[in-house]
């Protein structure tokens, strides 16, 4: 699909050699652009206080303390920034809005300047001379503003020379936040349906069963061969773990129909699961180690109850950086899996398995129509890996790629591997009242899939998390793209894999040696 | 009188310099790290990461590839310094070891090299808004301590020539408790006030970067938490969760 010629005030293209151009300055720009706040009853099923507290001052200090104590990360990070500003121009909000706050170091000074004044000499004793400020009702509100204006894709940690990781401060104060009753209505609205149905959507298991007869009627229909997409069956040897939004939404679904095809290609039996219907895991993006092992948990209960062999997650980014890096502290051992395949692993590293071995069929024509390009999902790249390589987290989707159509082409170097703009969408800010805030943060990804399009006619970008894909079919229209301009990986596997039996299976070649 | 003051104060700054940052590098130290957050691009292997850390610590391998400018200076500065450090070895070793006899030649432009990296930190920090903006006055006095420091140093032979080996005498004289004539002289008063402050507020400051960077889970961890788990103390204390589903209706 040709990019629309239509600009708006998001419509930046005009300078594209100077891509990345720092913006000047723009104090206060963000500064009212404040996320909705969660209502009593779902910051208390998330186990936190429902409205501020009356001493929110003295919990919130004391919390700090303790996270110090609690967290290496956070205690280094707050102690070693030396406000080199080598980290100032990397972050894609504050590349779009220039607001200074939206630096990754001036938004850890939020935070850095309170934790100053009452933990550490300097700041006890010469807060004017280190930047330390007293914790007011100001400071907090500005904390929920800009910690809610991060998407924690670590981006600035790649750039810092010493590690130093916004998104692990941003998850931080969200936890002082929450520990004080001032929660976000997205997030942990989202978590509690989790707890009570299993999935973000809070959706039932006759409900579940009832879509998903719908699409393996809609396979049927497409390929010719029953297709089947299992829910709750006992015995089967995969659990498939994917985020809800791929029974629902576009692209998503498509997504989802590919890893059916490859696992009913691939001939095994797997199964998903109603009370463990969700890969996302929002307990991350709150900062919460209670709440993001109580979500993961259900993952284990799910095993277990089922009596799978193996767990394989579906695409999702921040998904999988809670499984990949997560999982295994918060829900393991895994010891009653098979431990002869990585636990979890990736469907991308499943179908590259697949796809390498040759037990894939594979017609690459059928994506003829397409000129791909990738958008790495920041928790991905920066959060997780794949395969059995360094760098598989790179490597493994691209390789998919190639094997399943023609015409791939990556992006500026700068904005994609372990340097990927994130899709603007991502820790929780995926909301439809930060809108204003996706739509800019958006600008530095758009900005670099309008430089493939101009130079190489990239028509579409495909990625692995549902986040991503929401956000980019919201926003892509804002910068000229089709909404259906995002694609799932596995919507490309899935047009390209060729099922025995199936329809257009017999009239082209009838020979199988079409694993190149 | 003076040159009691001066080796009282070395004493103290020695003891705070080492003490408190001996203190925070065990609180860093002890401090668990409930999860697995290495950065991308994350070894797998132990030796991947010390070989990562290498990278970072002799050519700043993720700063070169985020921002030459600061870079460039850092590099300069830094290099500088321990140049220089290496160089005033020699008032602290009688007879002079052979390697830091060796790199004195070099020592005047190790100077110039570090006051160089210093001055474009400065002029970054005031010229480019993003870093004005993001600097307290602390950020600015560090960078003037350490120029106040090497300025002096230069004055010693430049200005007023200073005796060096009265000063080399007084520092021999610390080193076996004794305590000896400095000589009277403004800029090498300065030279070693300014040197003390330094050694003091190391530990209370963001000077702490040094060791810290030895201790960001970001870096440090290696990249292997589906094979190994990774369960700190707290966390495993958390009340058990049950196994099997529960039924319906109780939660
Ligand atoms: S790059 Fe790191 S040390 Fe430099 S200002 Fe940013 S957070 Fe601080
Ligand atoms: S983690 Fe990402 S969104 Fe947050 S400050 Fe860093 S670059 Fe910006």
């Amino acid at each position: 699909m040709a990019p629309l010629d239509k600009k708006d005030e998001y419509g930046p293209f005009d300078n594209v050699d100077q891509v990345f151009e720092v913006p000047k300055l723009a104090c206060g720009a963000m500064a009212d652009t404040h996320t909705f706040e969660a209502a009593p009853e779902h910051n208390e099923m998330l186990g936190f206080p429902g409205e501020l507290l009356p001493n929110w001052k003295e919990v919130a200090i004391a919390k700090m303390g303790e996270l110090a104590e609690k967290n290496r990360a956070f205690k280094v990070y707050l102690d070693t920034c030396v406000k080199c500003g080598a980290c100032t121009d990397k972050c894609h909000y504050f590349i779009g809005t220039g607001d200074p706050k939206n630096m990754p170091v001036a938004r850890q000074d939020l935070l850095r300047s309170v934790y100053r004044r009452y933990y550490t000499f300097a700041g006890k004793y010469f807060p004017k001379l280190v930047g330390a400020r007293d914790l007011t009702k100001e400071v907090l509100d500005e904390w929920y503003t800009y910690y809610h204006q991060c998407s924690q894709c670590r981006r600035c940690a790649v750039s810092c020379p010493y590690g130093i990781d916004t998104a692990e401060i941003s998850m931080a104060a969200r936890e002082i936040l929450d520990s004080v009753g001032v929660g976000q209505k997205y997030c942990n609205e989202i978590i509690g349906k989790v707890k009570v149905t299993g999935n973000n959507l809070g959706l039932n298991p006759k409900a579940l069963r009832a879509t998903l007869d719908d699409l393996e009627e809609d396979l049927l229909d497409d390929t010719g061969v029953e297709v089947r997409i299992p829910l709750d069956e006992k015995g089967a040897d995969i659990l498939l773990i994917t985020p809800s939004a791929d029974f629902f939404a576009e692209p998503h679904i498509d997504g989802l129909l590919g890893y059916a095809k490859v696992f009913h290609a691939a001939g095994v039996s797997w199964t998903l699961s109603s009370y463990a219907s969700e890969a996302a895991n929002f307990g991350m993006f709150i900062g919460s180690y209670e709440n993001m092992r109580e979500v993961s948990w259900r993952i284990r209960q799910a095993a277990k109850d089922l009596g799978v062999k193996r767990i394989i997650f579906g695409e999702c980014g921040h998904a999988w950086r809670v499984a990949y890096s997560f999982l295994n502290t918060l829900a393991g051992p895994f010891d009653f899996l098979d431990q002869n395949y990585p636990i979890p692993q990736h469907i991308l590293e499943f179908t590259l398995d697949e796809i390498e071995s040759g037990r894939l069929k594979i017609d690459k024509s059928k994506n003829d129509d397409y000129v791909m390009t990738f958008h790495d999902s920041c928790n991905v790249a920066r959060g997780s890996a794949m395969g059995r390589e360094e760098g598989g987290q790179f490597e493994v989707p691209r390789k998919v790629l190639r094997a399943v159509c023609n015409h791939y082409y990556d992006m500026d170097p700068d904005t994609i591997r372990e340097n990927t703009f994130c899709c603007g969408g991502g820790g929780g800010l995926l909301t439809d009242d930060l809108m204003d805030l996706r739509i800019k943060g958006a600008k530095p990804r758009m900005t670099a899939l309008k430089q493939v399009t101009d130079e190489h006619g990239v028509t579409h970008m495909a990625a692995i998390c549902a986040i991503c894909k929401t956000q980019f079919s919201k926003v892509m229209p804002k910068y000229g793209y089709g909404m259906d301009s995002i694609m799932s990986v596995h919507q490309l596997v899935s047009n390209a894999v060729v099922l025995d039996g199936g329809n257009e299976d017999t009239a082209e070649e009838p020979e199988t040696e079409e694993s190149k | 009188m003076l040159s009691t003051l001066y080796a009282v104060l070395f004493y103290v700054a020695t003891i705070f310099l080492i003490v408190g940052t001996g203190m925070k590098v065990l609180k860093y130290a002890r401090t668990p790290a409930p999860l697995k957050i290495p950065v991308s691009p994350a070894p797998r292997t132990r030796a991947g990461v010390v070989m990562r850390m290498i990278r970072e610590v002799t050519y700043f391998h993720s700063l070169f590839r985020s921002n030459r400018w600061i870079w460039v200076f850092a590099i300069l500065f830094h290099y500088g310094m321990l140049l220089v450090l290496i160089r005033h070895l020699r008032y602290f070793t009688d007879p002079v070891w052979w390697w830091v006899a060796l790199i004195q030649p070099i020592g005047v432009l190790a100077g110039l090299a570090m006051l160089a990296g210093l001055l474009g930190l400065f002029a970054r920090r005031i010229v480019v808004q993003r870093i004005r903006y993001i600097s307290s006055p602390s950020d600015y006095l560090m960078l003037l301590l350490l120029i106040g420091i090497v300025a002096s140093g230069y004055s010693m032979s430049l200005v007023d020539r200073v005796d060096v080996l009265k000063v080399k005498n007084f520092m021999l004289g610390l080193m076996h408790f004794q305590i000896r004539e400095l000589p009277m002289q403004a800029n090498i008063l300065i030279h070693l006030g300014l040197v003390i402050t330094l050694m003091i507020v190391f530990p209370i400051s963001k000077l702490m970067h040094a060791p810290g960077l030895f201790f960001a889970p970001s870096r440090t961890q290696v990249d292997n938490a589906r094979k190994f788990r990774h369960l700190t103390a707290w966390a495993n204390q958390l009340p058990p969760l049950p196994d099997a589903i529960p039924e319906a209706g109780e939660k």
